[in-house]
C-alpha cells in the first residue's frame, strides 16, 4: 500500500484511517470457496467507490481439483487506486488465505510487512497434509516479516448463522462472505451493492441469502469490534475522465463491441463457436442477447464453427467466431477459404498457454505467429490485438470496419489475462460510435447485359459483397484459384501470381487506412519499449515509472500487428535500443527483425502469468545505461 | 411465394456459363440434368437458390448451376450451408457431396446437419470410390474391393449412407440411381419440397475408377430383381413380373415369392410417414450382397422441428418478451457510477 497522508478517525469507520493511494488484495482459497465471486464483488464495490480498478482472476484448469490441495487453489487479485492504473498490481498488500494451500502458494507474492488474513480453522493436521505442509506455517516462523492475522473464520461464520437452521456444510459455504465483510471493513467499503447482489443472486433461496448477509455483516463487525486492526485504510476516488462507468471484463467487452459493430453497420450478428477456454464467455454473453437479433450457433466442432461463419458471411451477416489457439489450429483450413473468398468476418483468438492443450486457464501470447502465418499458401490476414479489457470493445468495432471496407477476414487477438480481467469502462454514447458503412451491389435488371464480376475491385482492392437473393448477380465462389475479376476457376500461372499479389497488397494497404503509431514519452531516446496485446498495462506502468526516474525511455503499444503501422519503420531508428517484452519466446521480435532488419532486445516470460511491472522496470534499467546495444 | 407472379423459368436458365468438366459418361451429368430439370418446377427464382459443396468430383456441381454457389473445402459443405441457412432462412440451400466428402472427412458435419434438421437439401453422390484423387477406396467401398490404396482388397467395413442418416434422426431420407432419370427427378423434387433436412443418396457410376459398381441395379436384365421401388402405403413388391415381395419373419425381412398361399396382404407395407424410423432402417439394411433387392424412393418423410426455424423463432420470442435490444440500456446494466 502506498501511503500518502494520515487523517483523523471518523464516525462509523475504524478508529484510525490512513489514506493510501492504492492497494492490491488477493483472495485465495479452494476452488469451491467462492473466491472469484468474492473478488469480483470487492472489485465492483471499489469501482463504485470511484477507484480505478484492475483485476486478475487465476483459477485451476480442473473444475473441482481435490479439495484442500495446492492444485485446487483459486485466486482473485484486484488493485484499486486513486490514480489511473493499468495492471492488477505486482505485489500483494493483503492476502486473504482460506486454507494452508492458499497460503503457501500465494504468500511469496505479498510485500514484506504485508497483511495476511488467515482462516485459522482450516489449519488442522488434515488440512496441512492435504496442502503438503510438513509443519504449520502459522507456527513454524515462515511467516515472520508479515503481519499475520489469524481469524477463526469458519467458527465465526457458523456462529453468525447458527439460528438459521442451515446444515454445517451450507453454513460453511458462507465463509467467503465473512472474509469479504472483513476486507470491506478494512477499506471502509459500503456493503450496499453486495447486499443487493446477494438478494438478486440468492434471493430465491431465502435462507442462503440471509446467511450470506449475516456472514458479511459478521466479517465487517469483526473488524470493527476487535482490537486486532490498529488501522483502517481509505483509497480516494480516482480522477477518471468524466462519464458514466461500468466495470467490464474483456470477453464481455468484446461481445458488446461486436454487438455495437453490428448496430453501426446495420447488420445482424452471427456467432459460430465451439466451447473452449478462455473464449467461451463470448459465446455465453452473446447467447443472452437474442433480442438484439444476435444468432449464436454452438457448432459440432471448431471446423464447423469456422465454416458456418463463412456461410453466414456469404449470406450477408456480420459473422464472427471466437476460439483459442487449439481451435485456431482446427479452423486453419477454413480461414484459408475465408481469405480466398474475400468475405468480411472476424476470427477471435483468446490466447492461452500452449503448445497443445497446454495451460488452458493461464495466459500467454504465443499464438501471434500462428495467426500471422499458420495457413497453407500465401494467405495474409489482418491481425489486431486488444490491450486491456475495455479496449476489447473498441477493437471489435475497428476490426469489423476493416473487414467490411477491405472485404477480408480479420483476426482479433486477445488473451486469458485480458479476457478475464476487469476494469472500469467509460460507457460511450451511441452517437459517438464510429459509423461502419457497408455496401452491397444493387440487383441487376433482366435486360441489363453487362456481366457481373464478383472479383472486380474498388480503390481499397475490395471486391463487391453481392448477397444471394439479389436478382441478376448470381455467382459462384470457391476455394480453387479465381480468375481476376470474373472469379471463375483459373489455373493460369500469371493469374495465380496476380491474385496472390492482390490479396497481399490489399492487406498491406490497410496500413494507410489506420492511425499512425503513437509513442508515449520522448520522440527520441535511449530505449523504446515496443509491446502488443495484454502486456500493455505492465509496460505502460513500467515506462511511466522509469520516466519519473528520469530515464530516456518511451513506449509504443501496437494494436495493428498485420499490417504494422505505416510509420513504425521510421519510429524505430529514433531509439538506440528497442525492448520487446512478450509472454512468448520472441514472436513480435521475429516479425520486427524480418520486416525492418532491426535487432531488438527481448524480455520473455512463459510461465502462464502476466508480467509484473517490476520485471519490466528492471529490464529497462538494466539496458538503459548499457553501452552496447544488445 | 406464389409462383403465379414469377416468370416461368426453363431448365436451360439454370445452366451457368461454365463448361462442365466431368469425365464423359460420368453419372454426375445425369444428376445435373435432373436437377436443372426440376428447378423450374419449384417456383423459386434463381437468385434465391444456393448450392454448397465440398471437395470431390461431385462438388464441382455448384459451378454448373446459374444460381448462387459455394465450392467449399473437403467435407465442410453442411457446416457452411448451416451458417448460411441460419442467417438467411429465405434461401433454398442445397448441399452436394459424395461418399468420401460426406461420410469420411465430413462425416461429423453431415451427421449434425441432419440431426439439427436444418432446412437444407443434401444430395450425396455415392460412387463408392475416390474419383478426384484418382481411385482410392472410399468409406462406401465394399469389403475386399481392390483399388490403388487397397491392392489386396479393402479390409474396413463400409458405411451405409441411408442407415447413417436414419441414425441421425433424419426427417427425410431417399435414394435414387443416376440412370433412373424420372425417378431421380421425382426424388430430388420431393427432397426440395420437404421442410427440414432432406438426405438423398444417389447411386452414381464413376466410369473411370469404379465402373459398373451398381450394375446389378441398372442393367436391364437384372435391375427389376435387384431394386425395390418404395411407394408410400403400398406393399413391398418387386421382380421382373412383380412376383416377389418382402415379408417380416420375426424381426427380420425375408424375400418371398407371391402365390402358393402368399399374397400381397402378407407383405410389409411401406409407410414413409411412420413416426418410428424402424421400418426405414430395416429397408436401409436390404443389401444386394445379402440376397435382397435394394430399396429406392422415399424411405422416410416426417415433420420435425427445424433448427433454422427455431433459431429465428427464439429471436422473435426474445424480442416480443424483452423488446428489441437497446444497446444504451445494456451498457448501463449492473452497477454503474458517474464521474463528473
Ligand atoms: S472420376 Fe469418376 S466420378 Fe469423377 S468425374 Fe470422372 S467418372 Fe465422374
Amino acid at each position: 500500500m502506498t501511503t500518502s497522508a494520515g487523517s483523523a478517525p471518523r464516525v462509523g469507520l475504524p478508529r484510525l484511517i490512513r489514506d493510501i493511494e492504492s492497494a492490491t488484495v488477493r483472495f485465495a482459497g479452494d476452488s469451491g470457496d467462492g473466491m472469484q465471486l468474492t473478488g469480483s464483488q470487492f472489485t465492483n464495490t471499489s469501482a463504485l467507490a470511484g477507484n480505478d480498478v484492475a483485476t486478475f482472476p487465476d483459477f485451476p484448469a480442473e473444475i473441482r481439483a481435490p479439495k484442500g490441495t495446492r492444485a485446487g487453489v483459486s485466486g482473485f487479485q484486484v488493485q484499486f487506486s486513486a490514480e489511473e492504473i493499468y495492471t492488477p498490481g505486482d505485489k500483494l498488500d493483503v492476502l486473504v488465505a482460506m486454507n494452508p494451500a492458499a497460503l503457501v502458494t500465494n504468500v511469496s507474492d505479498v510485500v514484506p510487512g504485508g497483511l495476511l488474513l488467515v482462516n485459522e480453522d482450516s489449519f488442522t493436521d488434515k488440512d496441512l497434509k492435504l496442502a503438503g505442509c510438513s509443519t504449520n506455517p502459522l507456527e513454524d516462523g515462515s511467516l515472520d516479516g508479515y503481519r499475520v492475522v489469524r481469524i477463526p473464520m469458519t467458527m465465526l461464520t457458523r456462529k453468525s448463522v447458527d439460528d438459521l437452521g442451515l446444515s454445517v456444510k451450507l453454513a460453511d459455504r458462507c465463509k467467503n462472505f465473512f472474509a469479504m465483510g472483513l476486507v470491506y471493513w478494512l477499506f471502509g467499503r459500503d456493503l450496499t451493492a453486495t447486499l443487493e447482489f446477494n438478494q438478486a443472486k440468492f434471493g430465491d433461496k431465502a435462507e442462503i441469502a440471509r446467511a450470506n448477509e449475516r456472514a458479511l455483516r459478521a466479517g465487517w463487525n469483526f473488524g470493527e469490534t476487535t482490537e486486532i486492526f490498529e488501522l483502517g485504510y481509505r483509497v480516494a476516488p480516482a480522477q477518471l475522465a468524466p462519464g458514466t462507468y461500468n466495470n467490464i471484463m474483456g470477453n464481455q467487452a468484446l461481445a458488446w463491441g461486436l454487438m455495437a459493430a453490428a448496430r453501426q453497420s446495420g447488420k445482424d450478428l452471427f456467432l459460430g463457436s465451439y466451447p473452449i477456454t478462455p473464449a467461451s464467455d463470448i459465446l455465453h454473453e452473446l447467447s443472452r442477447h437474442k433480442n438484439f437479433a444476435v444468432r449464436t450457433f454452438q457448432a459440432e466442432d471448431e471446423i464447423a464453427a469456422m465454416c458456418a461463419v463463412i456461410g453466414a458471411a456469404f449470406g450477408g451477416a456480420m459473422a464472427v467466431t471466437a476460439t483459442s489457439g487449439p481451435g485456431i489450429a482446427l479452423k486453419t483450413e477454413g480461414m484459408g477459404l475465408a481469405v480466398i473468398f474475400e468475405l468480411p468476418m472476424l476470427i477471435i483468438s483468446v490466447q492461452r498457454g500452449g503448445p497443445s492443450t497446454g495451460l488452458p486457464t493461464k495466459t500467454e501470447q504465443a499464438d501471434l505467429l500462428q495467426l500471422m502465418f499458420g495457413r497453407n499458401g500465401e494467405c495474409p490476414m489482418p491481425v489486431l490485438a486488444c490491450r486491456c479489457p475495455a479496449d476489447c470493445f473498441d477493437v471489435a468495432l475497428e476490426a469489423w470496419r476493416i473487414a467490411t471496407r477491405f472485404m477480408t477476414p480479420v483476426v482479433i487477438l486477445s488473451d486469458g489475462y485480458v479476457a478475464n480481467g476487469a476494469e472500469p469502462w467509460r460507457i460511450p454514447r451511441l452517437a459517438d460510435l464510429p459509423k461502419i458503412s457497408v455496401h452491397h451491389p444493387e440487383p441487376k435488371d433482366k435486360d441489363d447485359e453487362t456481366p457481373f464480376y464478383p472479383y472486380s475491385r474498388d480503390d481499397f482492392l475490395a471486391r463487391p459483397w453481392a448477397l444471394p437473393g439479389t436478382p441478376g448477380l448470381m455467382h459462384r465462389i470457391g476455394g480453387l484459384e479465381k480468375e481476376d475479376r470474373t472469379g471463375n476457376v483459373s489455373y493460369d500461372p500469371e493469374n495465380h501470381e496476380r491474385m496472390v499479389t492482390l490479396r497481399a497488397e490489399k492487406v498491406e494497404r490497410i496500413a494507410d487506412d489506420v492511425p499512425l503509431q503513437q509513442v508515449h514519452g520522448p520522440q527520441q531516446g535511449e530505449v523504446l519499449v515496443l509491446s502488443w496485446g495484454g502486456t500493455f498495462g505492465a509496460c505502460a506502468t513500467a515506462v511511466d515509472h522509469c520516466l519519473r526516474q528520469g530515464l530516456h525511455v518511451a513506449h509504443a503499444h501496437l494494436r495493428y500487428l498485420n499490417p504494422l503501422p505505416a510509420n513504425l519503420g521510421d519510429l524505430l531508428p529514433q531509439y538506440r535500443k528497442i525492448l520487446i517484452p512478450e509472454l512468448n519466446r520472441g514472436q513480435l521480435r521475429m516479425l520486427i527483425r524480418a520486416k525492418y532488419l532491426r535487432e531488438t532486445i527481448g524480455l520473455n516470460k512463459i510461465q502462464g502469468k502476466p508480467f509484473a511491472v517490476q520485471e519490466i522496470v528492471d529490464k529497462i534499467q538494466a539496458i538503459h545505461d548499457c553501452q552496447e546495444p544488445k | 411465394m406464389s409462383s403465379a407472379e414469377l416468370p416461368v423459368l426453363t431448365a436451360a436458365q439454370f445452366a451457368s456459363d461454365q463448361d462442365v468438366r466431368w469425365c464423359p459418361g460420368c453419372g454426375d451429368y445425369s444428376i445435373l440434368a435432373q436437377m436443372r430439370r426440376i428447378m423450374p418446377r419449384l417456383g423459386i427464382p434463381l437468385e434465391k437458390i444456393v448450392f454448397v459443396s465440398g471437395i470431390g468430383c461431385s462438388s464441382r456441381f455448384p459451378y454448373y448451376m446459374n444460381t448462387y454457389g459455394i465450392h467449399g473445402i473437403h467435407g465442410r459443405a453442411p457446416a457452411i450451408a448451416t451458417g448460411l441457412k441460419a442467417v438467411r432462412p429465405d434461401l433454398q440451400v442445397w448441399v452436394i457431396t459424395g461418399d468420401g466428402d460426406g461420410l469420411s472427412i465430413g462425416g461429423s458435419h453431415l451427421m449434425h446437419c441432419i440431426r439439427r434438421n436444418m432446412d437444407i437439401n443434401i444430395v450425396l453422390f455415392n460412387n463408392r470410390i475416390y474419383g478426384l484423387t484418382k481411385g482410392q477406396y472410399s468409406p462406401t467401398s465394399p469389403l475386399g474391393q481392390v483399388t490403388k490404396s487397397t491392392p489386396m482388397g479393402a479390409i474396413d467395413n463400409p458405411l451405409h449412407p441411408i442407415s447413417i442418416a436414419i441414425g441421425c434422426e433424419a426427417s427425410f431420407v431417399a435414394r435414387s440411381i443416376d440412370v433412373n432419370i424420372k425417378h431421380l427427378a421425382m426424388v430430388l423434387q420431393r427432397a426440395a419440397e420437404h421442410q427440414g433436412a432432406s438426405f438423398v443418396e444417389v447411386y452414381q457410376n464413376c466410369i473411370v475408377f469404379n465402373d459398373r459398381a451398381f450394375q446389378y441395379a441398372t442393367d436391364r436384365d437384372t435391375k427389376l430383381d435387384n431394386v425395390l421401388e418404395l411407394e408410400h402405403g403400398k406393399p413391398l413388391v418387386f421382380g421382373k413380373n412383380r412376383e416377389k415381395g418382402i415379408r417380416l419373419n420375426g424381426l427380420d425381412p425375408e424375400v418371398v415369392t407371391l402365390g402358393n398361399g402368399i399374397s400381397e396382404a402378407d407383405l410389409l407395407v411401406h409407410d414413409e410417414r411412420a413416426p418410428e424410423p424402424s421400418l426405414a432402417y430395416l429397408l436401409s439394411r436390404l443389401r444386394h450382397e445379402d440376397g435382397f433387392p435394394e430399396a429406392i424412393g422415399v424411405f422416410r418423410a416426417v415433420d420435425a422441428a427445424r433448427y433454422d426455424h427455431e433459431l429465428n423463432r427464439q429471436i422473435q420470442l426474445a424480442q416480443a418478451k424483452r423488446g428489441i435490444g437497446d444497446l444504451e440500456k445494456l451498457f448501463h446494466t449492473g452497477d454503474t457510477w458517474t464521474v463528473t
